[in-house]
């Protein structure tokens, strides 16, 4: 299986909101290397206090307090020191701070739900937040996005760019999410599954998730003509 | 060590509150030498407006050099001038979004051969559940245009979505998501 089968096309009908908006015609191959350039500099500065979600406000958000940490690695293995890591995510209740964002569920006064934070010489990112709800939306009857937290990752390389969202372990509404079922396949979406990490969870304060995240490399790395 | 890559998944419609930053579409001063301004529109394949797509600009600077993450710090890095080369800007209700940046220089291929002057522009939507990878040309650049590497991959017809157009000093650059007047796309 190539990368690009392990990726969700751009046409995914189950999910609405892609039929109008994917390309219809082929997408243009480059000769190899012509996507080879590095990220350019980083504008946005990273605060110290901006991987801490729950302290950006007079009070505490309401929710169950979670530690997410893992590791920011290419596609050799190699840890990525260093890289910007940004989440943004609802509150507790499933509500984002958007004006756009309808869903009758409170606000949260002490929660705006974004962050960021550099990785450190293992590649390791550490966020405090705050597990965020489920919530409906309308891409069909009775549709509920499970609980998740939206990833972007420059890394290194224009080829390294990604954004993703990381799930929570055992959450019902996965198999019915036609955004998560996009990825054909089953170890896909594990792969967007973070772990429940007793290890790293504080005991009387916050339970904690471990999830590691893979970038592509520069096309000079042999993996993806692997399997 | 490392598993398969981590798949991709959409920006959704609320990314507000995470990506865009502040004075991300500018990407050099105010009252920088030779600073042009980019503007243009998002469609979806029914030409309506797309109003929660996030585009960021990544360009080598004015001598075609890439201002790159110097080890050790992601952020400010070794700055030899103003421009990190690096812009973000979300559309509006009418789908449009605008940037201030410099023309940057022509940059060499992989194989060698010279590319013309142009500025890497990736977009993020709800509704992409993987991000999309297109290239903007410049159009006072006909001789270099007619040489490019890139543009000489694209059939003829299509070659015109990826030139802006010079609307008064402005430099105007739609992005068409699908249909006829599609934007070529380039795989990644």
């Amino acid at each position: 299986m190539s990368q690009d089968e392990r990726e969700p096309p751009y046409l995914y009908p189950d999910y609405v909101g892609t039929r109008l908006r994917a390309p219809a015609k082929p997408l243009v191959n480059l000769p190899q290397g012509f996507h080879d350039f590095p990220a350019p500099l980083f504008p946005r500065a990273i605060a110290e206090l901006d991987h801490d979600l729950t302290r950006q406000h007079a009070g505490e958000p309401i929710g169950e307090r979670i530690i997410v940490t893992g590791r920011v690695l290419d596609s050799d293995g190699r840890p990525l020191r260093n890289t910007i890591v940004e989440v943004w995510q609802a509150n507790a209740a499933g509500r984002y701070l958007d004006q756009d964002d309808q869903h009758p569920a409170p606000l949260d006064p002490n929660f705006s739900g974004a962050g960021g934070c550099l990785t450190d010489d293992d590649g390791r990112y550490r966020f405090i937040t705050i597990k965020p709800g489920a919530y409906p939306w309308k891409n069909h009857r009775n549709a509920w996005r499970p609980a998740h937290i939206h990833f972007s990752l420059v890394g290194s390389q224009f080829r390294s760019r990604l954004v993703t969202q990381m799930y929570f372990p055992g959450d019902p509404l996965m198999p019915r999410d036609p955004i998560l079922q996009s990825i054909p396949d089953q170890a896909g979406r594990d792969r967007l599954v973070s772990l429940f990490d007793p290890q790293t969870t504080v005991p009387e304060w916050a339970l904690a998730y471990r999830w590691d995240i893979v970038l592509r490399g520069r096309t000079a790395t042999p993996f993806e003509d692997e399997t | 060590m490392s598993g398969p890559l981590t798949p991709s998944q959409t920006v959704g419609p609320f990314f507000g509150v995470g990506l865009p930053f502040e004075k991300g579409e500018q990407m050099v001063p105010p009252g920088s030498a030779g600073l042009i301004r980019i503007e243009g529109q998002v469609f979806d394949g029914n030409g309506e407006p797309v109003p929660d797509a996030l585009l960021e600009l990544w360009q080598p600077d004015d001598r075609g050099h890439y201002r790159t993450v110097v080890d050790g710090d992601a952020t400010r890095g070794k700055s030899r001038g103003p421009s990190t080369g690096f812009g973000r800007c979300r559309t509006d209700s009418e789908g449009a979004f605008s940037f201030v940046t410099v023309k940057p220089g022509a940059t060499p291929a992989p194989d060698g051969r010279m590319q013309a002057p142009h500025v890497n522009v990736t977009v993020f939507a709800r509704g992409l559940l993987r991000h999309l990878v297109t290239r903007m040309y410049f159009p006072d650049e006909t001789d270099a245009n007619a040489t490019d590497p890139v543009l000489n991959l694209v059939e003829p017809t299509r070659r015109e979505t990826l030139i802006a157009k010079n609307c008064g000093g402005v430099l105007h650059f739609d992005v068409r998501l699908q249909g006829e007047q599609e934007t070529v796309f380039f795989a990644i």
